[in-house]
């Protein structure tokens, strides 16, 4: 069905106004009124939010041609809402005050529509265009602190982006040339009458701009240096939320503007999907600094991720398992950031005897962790079951195992982290950050709430 | 009323966070009288369930429709003495340790977080519940190590932690190969059972089979996954151990009978040949490594290896072809030897913590002649030790006289010669065991042995009641068998399929 009504891009149109309207009045609001445009970036995610909510109980739907509402774009709506929704809360703290309070939380915004768009994009231009918009925010956040590790990360965060972005683009020009369009809907036909060695060229550098985005082997390299010298909130953020709409855009790909006889994709894919876990799990086992032992956490749990992808088509289970673990996942890593942020320091020797300052951290610490291990009740622990089951439906056993074993494998260094915190000795203590921390409760809460509750969450999904 | 059971310790652990400020007494008294009424309620089950076959207390909540989970709970025969036996001996460790002294309120939590854990894992009807329970006994027991082990506890609960976890998560494997194979796919163990998966594929029955064998195999532990138990029990605390080895190890066992044999006849009858070889390399290595421990809790740990060898041994012969009555004979000494192992090395290793408590070693070289000063302490290790070496008169006998009858009767000369070489594996223990008495209880004075003081009454009312209950099963055996025998008969018959 088509239809060219705003109305239906409510959700983006809610985060866009209070963009805009933020960045004009926060111009004009004294430093210390700039709270206002904090709870106007909060409220616009709300609403949007809301709207989201209710637009995920209609039918499918394509708008302008190019805009695709369908359960992958409603459950990135709402998880890229809820996931900048939560760092927003945790930015109260660290960003009070700070000169340029208001252009922060706008910032995070436009690349949450960026993110949003490139999960709805069914046209390889408009996917281009929220490629941008989703990163050229990113940017400029990591470089936010205006400090040398910060610098740097923004720096390699944008030389990376911009070489892979253009190699995106080149990709999408052969696209468009080999399917004489640039819209999903008549490329599967087009491109399957077309050369398959063009094909995969052009498949295999779009691919560049998309692993970027979801921060996969071999276009990861800028995660452990942005995550660890970009202030922390942006670390959560640009950890977290980009992946979202990077994996349901190459989901979309996959299904949708792929022509069926693309025998390579699954391989393909599976391939990096087993380098991009293994690697995060290798580099991740020697990390002294918890927000570089995280960045490769993310690296990792991107490998599982694109697991569902390489399955795409091939099995009922591989949709809902990348919805479902999307959202885990998002929550879970935002949680982990979280204690990180409350505690306020890096190296895994300040995590001793957590449990003394303050018994809800610490065990916020160990639900999340385990959470990303993938231990039940949480939520990790479904999309996990579902990916495993998606990789054995689609015949890719091979993948399931090298899954399990790079999932044994990352319990090493979580549990590195974990065991400190239950230390009877105290260090000397600094005051944690409350809002951080209640955000971690949150975050794990939510995520023991979501596995139980996967039932209702898979069957509205 | 189950779900009250599994869940009433949990609620328990939580109420004691809850009240702010408990003084250690009160704390250690609730986590008492909490296992008390919980063990009570298995009991008014027990006498509620009768006799009968099939399942009762079902109650089936749907969980995650969308993969047919669900929250699917129930108890039969094979169940009911494993929840006894788990509320038993939870209530055991609550009463030995009264006398704990570090992070009681921590530690009592912990404990009936994993109380919970277990009850509910042998209660599970559903694949993914099964799964949940089994993953979070890991998590449980990995914090009881690390925290309240001793030695080189953060390596040993290392290496348990990512050894078993490689277990579960080829079980989860498995797992997922079964709902795949199944038409229309479930997790629901009662639709498994009843209309087997895979059965048309062989191939794919005997892979879905070795990633649940091995899974629990690693739990179980059978040679050659078992190289992280004698670390994991060398450190970990008493009571820890007690769980360890009495209702974790039952975890994989349960396991095989609950899903492995009834949901993959085919392949279990296929490879019952491997499945009884394995289980006899078990018997015979882990009484022989045993028999050269010089650390009394390694050596009760190579001795667990060795019991629970019996009961691979007596499940692979229950798949193999023979008289229908001798391998139930074997399916019911297997769960009659589940419950007498949990018991007995359950008040083994509470022995041995007693005794580091007071030496703060476990080498049996430094001891000797305890007798003289600790009459009761050497009584309750020799009682301990007489029941462990499977003497007439303790539940030990029962169970390995069944299993033994049941092996051997069940087949032609191969199985004979299993059987023969398995009775070795008594000897050996039996060998063993008196060397032990020998060693710590006789003889003359050790070095360490003015240290040893007798036990308290705390220690005796953790005890004693475990080697009681073993005696009486193995005197008056009816109550048990009775409620085990429809089970073994139906489970028979399944395999037998």
């Amino acid at each position: 069905m088509m239809s060219e009504n705003p109305a239906d891009l409510l959700p983006e149109l809610c985060v866009l106004g209070a963009a805009v309207i933020g960045l004009l009045i926060g111009a004009f609001l004294p430093r210390s009124r700039q709270w206002i445009v904090v709870a106007l970036c909060a409220s616009g995610l709300v609403a949007g939010l809301v709207a989201a909510v209710f637009a995920a109980r209609r039918a499918d739907l394509m708008t302008f041609g190019a805009f695709m509402l369908d359960p992958v774009t409603h459950v990135t709506r709402i998880v890229v809402l809820a996931a900048t929704l939560l760092v927003v809360l945790l930015a109260i703290g660290p960003m009070r005050g700070h000169r340029r309070e208001s252009e922060f939380y706008v910032l995070l915004l436009l690349a949450a529509l960026g993110t949003i768009t490139l999960g709805a994009a069914s046209d390889l231009l408009v996917l281009m265009a929220a490629y941008l918009l989703a990163s050229i925010p990113g940017y400029a956040l990591a470089g936010f602190g205006k400090d040398a590790p910060g610098t740097e990360a923004a720096l390699k965060y944008f030389l990376m982006g911009a070489f892979l972005g253009i190699l995106m683009l080149t990709g999408i020009t052969l696209l468009y040339g080999l399917g004489r369009g640039t819209s999903y809907q008549p490329l599967p036909a087009e491109l399957g009458t077309a050369p398959g060695g063009a094909v995969m060229v052009g498949v295999v550098l779009l691919l560049a701009g998309l692993l970027f985005k979801a921060g996969a082997a071999p276009a990861h390299f800028w995660i452990p240096d942005v995550t660890e010298g970009a202030p922390p909130v942006v670390a959560t953020f640009v950890t977290t939320v980009p992946k979202i709409g990077a994996f349901a855009a190459l989901y979309r790909f996959a299904t949708e503007a792929l022509p069926p006889t693309t025998g390579d994709w699954p391989l393909l894919i599976a391939v990096i999907a087993a380098a991009t876990m293994t690697l995060g799990n290798l580099a991740a086992f020697a990390q002294d600094n918890v927000r570089r032992l995280l960045a490769y956490s993310t690296v990792s749990q991107a490998g599982y991720l694109l697991v569902p992808i390489a399955m795409a088509g091939r099995t009922d289970l591989a949709e809902p398992a990348l919805l479902f673990y999307l959202a885990a996942y998002a929550v879970t890593n935002i949680g982990a950031f979280a204690v990180v942020i409350a505690v306020g320091r890096d190296e895994l020797t300040a995590y001793r005897a957590l449990m003394r300052r303050s018994r809800f951290l610490a065990l916020s610490l160990v639900i999340c962790l385990l959470g990303l291990v993938g231990t039940p009740p949480t939520a990790v622990f479904v999309g996990k079951l579902l990916m495993f089951g998606a990789a054995l439906d689609g015949d890719y056993t091979w993948l399931a195992v090298v899954a399990a074993v790079n999932t044994v494998a990352s319990v090493f260094y979580y549990l590195r982290w974990i065991m400190p915190a239950f230390a009877r000795d105290t260090e000397p203590v600094g005051p944690l950050d409350r809002t951080a921390q209640w955000t971690a409760y949150l975050a794990a809460a939510g995520s023991l709430v979501l596995g139980i509750g996967s039932g209702v969450a898979l069957t509205i999904g | 009323m189950l779900s009250l059971v599994i869940f009433l310790p949990l609620a328990v652990a939580v109420g004691l966070y809850a009240v702010p400020r408990l003084s250690d007494r009160v704390v250690a008294w609730s986590w008492i009288v909490a296992c008390a009424v919980d063990f009570a309620l298995v009991i008014a089950m027990w006498i509620g369930h009768g006799t009968g076959d099939g399942i009762s207390y079902e109650a089936n909540v749907r969980w995650i429709p969308s993969v047919r989970a669900g929250y699917h709970i129930g108890v039969d025969g094979l169940s009911l003495p494993l929840l006894a036996l788990t509320s038993l001996l939870f209530l055991a460790c609550a009463i030995y340790s009264l006398r704990q002294e570090r992070q009681v309120r921590a530690f009592a939590a912990l404990f009936l977080f994993l109380q919970t854990v277990s009850l509910g894992l042998f209660a599970a009807l559903d694949l993914l519940l099964f799964f949940v329970f089994f993953d979070l006994s890991i998590v449980g027991m990995y914090f009881v190590i690390a925290g309240w082990g001793h030695g080189d506890r953060m390596r040993s609960a290392l290496k348990f932690f990512l050894y078993t976890f490689l277990g579960s998560l080829v079980l989860l494997l498995g797992f997922i190969g079964l709902y795949l194979g199944a038409e229309p796919h479930t997790f629901d163990m009662v639709e498994l059972t009843r209309t087997p998966p895979l059965a048309g594929s062989a191939g794919l029955g005997g892979l879905v089979l070795l990633a649940i064998g091995i899974g629990l195999a690693i739990k179980t532990p059978t040679v050659p996954f078992h190289t992280w138990l004698p670390p994991a029990h060398t450190d970990a605390p008493a009571a820890g151990s007690a769980i360890l080895a009495g209702i974790l190890l039952k975890m994989g066992t349960y396991g095989f009978i609950r899903i492995a044999m009834p949901m993959l006849p085919d392949a279990w009858r296929r490879y019952a040949w491997v499945i009884i070889i394995v289980g006899l390399i078990s018997v015979l290595y882990g009484a022989l490594v045993a028999f050269a421990q010089e650390d009394l809790k390694r050596l009760i740990a190579y001795t667990s290896v060795n019991h629970m060898g019996y009961i691979i041994v007596a499940l692979g012969a229950a798949g193999a072809v023979g008289d229908q009555a001798a391998r139930q004979l074997a399916v019911t000494g297997a769960v009659t030897q589940m419950v007498s192992h949990g018991l007995i090395t359950g008040a083994l290793f509470l022995l041995a913590g007693i005794l580091y408590g007071r030496a703060r070693t476990y080498d049996m070289g430094r001891f000797g002649g305890l007798a003289g000063g600790a009459p009761v302490f050497s009584g309750l290790v020799a009682v301990g030790a007489f029941a462990s070496l499977g003497l007439p008169g303790f539940s030990g006998f029962i169970a390995e006289f069944q299993i033994f009858t049941g092996v051997i009767g069940s087949g032609g000369t191969a199985i004979v010669v299993v059987g023969a070489l398995a009775i070795l594996g008594i000897l050996i223990t039996a060998a063993l065991f008196l060397r032990l008495l020998h060693r710590t209880v006789l003889g003359p004075p050790g070095e360490l042995t003015a240290q040893v003081t007798d036990v308290h009454r705390s220690e005796l009312g953790a005890v004693a009641p475990l080697l009681v209950l073993s005696v009486i099963i193995g005197v008056a055996p009816r109550f048990l068998l009775d409620v085990i025998e429809p089970f073994s008969a139906a489970v028979v018959s399944l395999v037998a399929r």
